[in-house]
């Protein structure tokens, strides 16, 4: 198992590293660590503590979030292609954060904006839940996912278009596909504790996806309580992917590619699966937020951009795959 | 003979007459159609304003909605003495209006379903320079005939910028901060009401010449003396939020002096020289200058 | 409690309804320690439904020992095979029998080799020790029904219910099973097992309980609950029995029109 932690856990410290070291700003190595270190209130301290660390912990932070949630919900549907991007549970929470920013929710109360996009992501998966059902075909989820990711987006569109601000219209783009551009601490401060909070939950669910590999009934009859692990589940994703997608949009197809790639690795335990995917959404991140500043310096390179050149051909070879084996 | 000539003479007369009215009657109807036009539509928050400015009492019918909105239009007050029109095609029609002002980014084909219905359309450019100011007065007056009120109006102009041009003093930095980060560097009329304020502008100095997004990072690294943002607008947005990040949030603390831009920024009207004037006295405050 | 001492699972008056239909009426029936029994009766005759609702998986009325217990004890009494073979992951054969040793799994334990062992033996029982580091999704149905019984031993219970383990097996590995299911039995353990195959059945089970419509019609040993009438009755066939010295042979002949 730590065969693949281990590698894992080294590849996200060196691109944490890397998202620290590179910018607009080209500082130099020495002079960007000591700007992190040292403190004070030169403008190298401002560009590294408040403009870099933000964004290289919360591309950590949305990453391992992603990757645990899908991981998470692929074990407990039985199902590679479950993704809180592709459901709609991320647009649904893009949704709820819409709403709290132009109701002014988010303004009047710090975290309003973090629980109102965790409502929006709990009622996602609630609904999926319910059309798709933990033994619904891979069919019936992926067209449920498009009816509530539908409406989410067109929701959004409609807020957004509703609002009195010119700039938010245009926005929709951000909240359909995400970006860490230009965030701060403020937004580290309000995701960390619903995300802490989510990957505790969902971190308890190991033992209980893995006898779920046999159904549900034989699950039961391993003393696993079904419907409690289901409950920490959709609160447990609502946590994570509500907080993520407040701060940063919704990125897409990270917990598609993530747990895809790790399962083999991992022997296909679920279990193994939950901290290898967030590891490996959080390296995921990493790389395409650097990617995004590193193709397009000048530009606000969507995340989601990235994650769905990498995610939409390989949603299409697994949904080939699943036809193979079930129709 | 003679009796011929008088009657030669006679018709030469008579000719010359209905050749004279006639001519005038020729002339009359084109002075008519290229007359001042009675019926002028505005789509454009910076027409709207221009022709405010100029126009002649009962010439101007309609300004576009934005008019009233007191974030980005100075004359919002007098804009509700008009009629507002929201840009469609077919309620400006209805209007009968005989001459449109339009902006670089009035829908091209709004426009021309007005020129097919035969509707004349004027056209306004955006300004990016003080000079430009000018240039859109003398426009505007021609279009409206009445060139002599832009006449005046230039004179003022020009006559209140030499003056602010005068007060020359230390120069201090200043950057422009907006939405979605972007910047104003030369090229733009934004650089040049810092210019006249008596600021050096960072963003050019920096390298960023036109209209263009600067990361954060490079903001703080570049450090100037002010950081002038612009007023939000109500219901939030991402884009204004960079403005609040605890970045640009450092470069405000610490320095005696803030500034936003206003709705005095947003067109080349003769208001910029308010801005322009309001600006300078921030730098007075800052270097400790007299005026 | 409704089960006696010497009891491994005690069922009165269970009856369980489904969208306003009543599909299992007043079973009732006690499972000595030792005892095979063999679940027979015809498709929809509610054998499935009344194995889960004396595992307590649906809602229902009347008694069961077992759903009466709370989930972790009941784990530890019982271990289930449900007819749906499902394996969702291309998990080793290994990993999925270990599976079983869950309910034995306090908090974030890892298996002892008391787990192990119990593992091993299972596949040595089911003959899977050779394919045991093998993604159980490749395997054929036959052999991944004999994960999922290797599974269901390894739970180490001392009641084992299985909701047709056989069908799908080759002969020699539905014999096998069979033997082993009355290995168990004699070694003091408890099974209750639904099966189609009534001559297997009728050589193997220490007793039968024969089901129709909902409800239980015969309880006994295999010869008095296979009569010809019932047969005929219950599942419109003819059978030829008969005890030899090899043990009961049971074979079904005709489908009576």
């Amino acid at each position: 198992m730590s065969r693949v932690l281990a590698p894992l856990a080294l590849l996200a410290l060196l691109l944490f590293a890397g998202s620290l070291l590179i910018g607009p700003a080209g500082l130099g190595l020495a002079e960007s660590l000591r700007g992190l270190m040292q403190g004070g209130d030169s403008p190298v301290t401002l560009v590294m503590r408040e403009i870099r660390l933000p964004r290289a912990l919360l591309a950590v932070m949305i990453g391992a979030s992603l990757g645990l949630a899908g991981a998470a919900m692929q074990g407990y549907l039985r199902n590679p292609l479950a993704e809180p991007g592709l459901i709609g549970v991320s647009g649904s929470a893009a949704l709820g954060a819409v709403i709290a920013i132009q109701t002014g929710l988010s303004a009047s109360f710090a975290l309003g904006l973090p629980l109102a996009a965790l409502a929006g992501a709990l009622l996602a998966v609630l609904l999926v839940m319910a059309l798709a059902g933990p033994r619904g075909t891979s069919l019936t989820l992926i067209l449920a996912g498009i009816a509530v990711s539908a409406l989410a987006a067109a929701l959004t569109s409609l807020v957004l278009n509703l609002s009195p601000n010119p700039f938010a219209a245009s926005e929709i783009v951000f909240w359909m596909m995400g970006s860490l551009e230009d965030r701060s601490m403020t937004h580290v401060w309000l995701a960390l504790p619903f995300m802490i909070v989510g990957m505790a939950l969902l971190a308890t669910l190991g033992r209980g996806l893995d006898a779920l590999t046999l159904g549900e009934d034989a699950a039961q009859a391993m003393g696993i309580h079904v419907s409690r692990l289901r409950l920490l589940l959709v609160l447990g994703t609502s946590c994570v992917v509500g907080a993520g997608t407040a701060v940063a949009g919704a990125i897409g197809f990270v917990g598609l590619v993530v747990p895809h790639i790790l399962r083999p690795l991992v022997g296909a335990h679920p279990s193994r699966l939950l901290w290898a995917s967030a590891l490996g959404g959080a390296v995921m991140v990493l790389a395409a937020d650097i990617a995004a500043r590193v193709i397009l310096p000048d530009r606000d390179l969507k995340l989601g951009v990235l994650t769905a050149l990498v995610g939409a051909p390989l949603f299409l070879h697994l949904i080939l795959k699943l036809r193979k084996e079930r129709f | 003979m003679s009796g011929f000539v008088r009657i030669f003479e006679h018709i030469k007369t008579l000719a010359a007459r209905v050749l004279v009215t006639s001519a005038a009657l020729l002339c009359a109807v084109p002075a008519a159609q290229a007359g001042a036009p009675e019926r002028v539509v505005s789509m454009n928050l910076c027409t709207d304003q221009l022709a405010m400015m100029l126009a002649a009492e009962g010439q101007l019918l309609s300004v576009s909605r934005i008019a009233l909105d007191p974030h980005v239009s100075p004359m919002a007050e007098a804009a509700r003495d008009y009629h507002i029109n929201s840009g469609q095609a077919e309620e400006i029609y209805l209007m009968q209006p005989d001459l449109v002002l339009a902006g670089d980014y009035t829908p091209q084909t709004t426009l021309d379903m007005l020129r097919g219905l035969g509707i004349r359309v004027e056209v306004f450019g955006i300004t990016s320079s003080l000079d430009g100011v000018t240039t859109q007065l003398a426009k505007m007056g021609r279009a409206l005939h009445r060139t002599s009120r832009a006449k005046a109006m230039i004179a003022d102009f020009e006559a209140r910028r030499a003056a602010l041009a005068a007060d020359r003093g230390k120069r201090p930095s200043a950057l422009l901060y907006y939405a979605n980060g972007h910047t104003s560097g030369e090229g733009s009329l934004a650089h040049d009401i810092l210019e006249l304020a008596g600021f050096r502008n960072a963003a050019q100095e920096a390298g960023y010449h036109f209209g263009r997004k600067m990361p954060l990072e490079v903001l703080a690294l570049t450090d100037p003396d002010l950081v002038i943002t612009s007023t939000p607008y109500p219901g939030g947005s991402r884009a204004e939020a960079v403005m609040a990040h605890p970045a640009v949030k450092a470069l405000k603390e610490g320095r005696t002096s803030t500034a936003v831009t206003d709705h005095d920024w947003v067109c080349g009207t003769p208001r910029v020289l308010d801005a322009a004037a309001r600006l300078a006295e921030v730098r007075r405050e800052m270097t400790g200058a007299q005026p | 409690m409704t089960a006696l001492p010497d009891s491994a699972l005690s069922v009165s008056q269970l009856s369980v309804t489904l969208q306003g239909k009543t599909v299992l009426r007043d079973v009732a029936f006690d499972i000595a320690p030792g005892e095979f029994v063999g679940l027979v009766g015809a498709n929809g005759a509610g054998k499935t439904t009344l194995m889960r609702a004396l595992l307590g998986l649906l809602p229902h009325e009347g008694e069961s020992s077992l759903a009466a217990l709370p989930q972790a004890a009941r784990a530890a009494q019982a271990a289930w095979m449900p007819q749906m073979r499902e394996i969702a992951w291309p998990i080793e054969v290994r990993s999925v029998v270990m599976l079983g040793r869950t309910p034995h799994l306090g908090g974030l334990q890892k298996p002892s080799a008391e787990d192990r062992r119990h593992v091993e033996a299972a596949l040595e029982r089911m003959e899977l020790t050779e394919m045991r580091h093998r993604p159980a999704t490749q395997l054929s149905g036959g052999e991944q029904a004999r994960v999922l019984i290797a599974r269901a031993l390894a739970q180490d219970t001392p009641l084992l219910l299985a909701d047709e383990p056989i069908a799908g097996l080759d002969p020699a590995h539905q014999i096998a099973t069979m033997q082993t299911f009355a290995g168990l039995a004699r070694q003091g353990k408890s099974l209750l097992v639904s099966l189609h195959d009534l001559g297997l059945a009728a050589r193997h089970c220490t007793r039968l309980i024969l089901m129709s419509e909902g409800t239980v019609v015969a309880d006994g040993a295999p010869e008095d609950v296979l009569t010809p009438e019932r047969l005929a009755q219950v599942f419109s066939i003819t059978a030829f029995c008969q005890r030899t010295g090899e043990g009961l042979v049971y074979q079904p002949l005709d489908v009576i029109r």
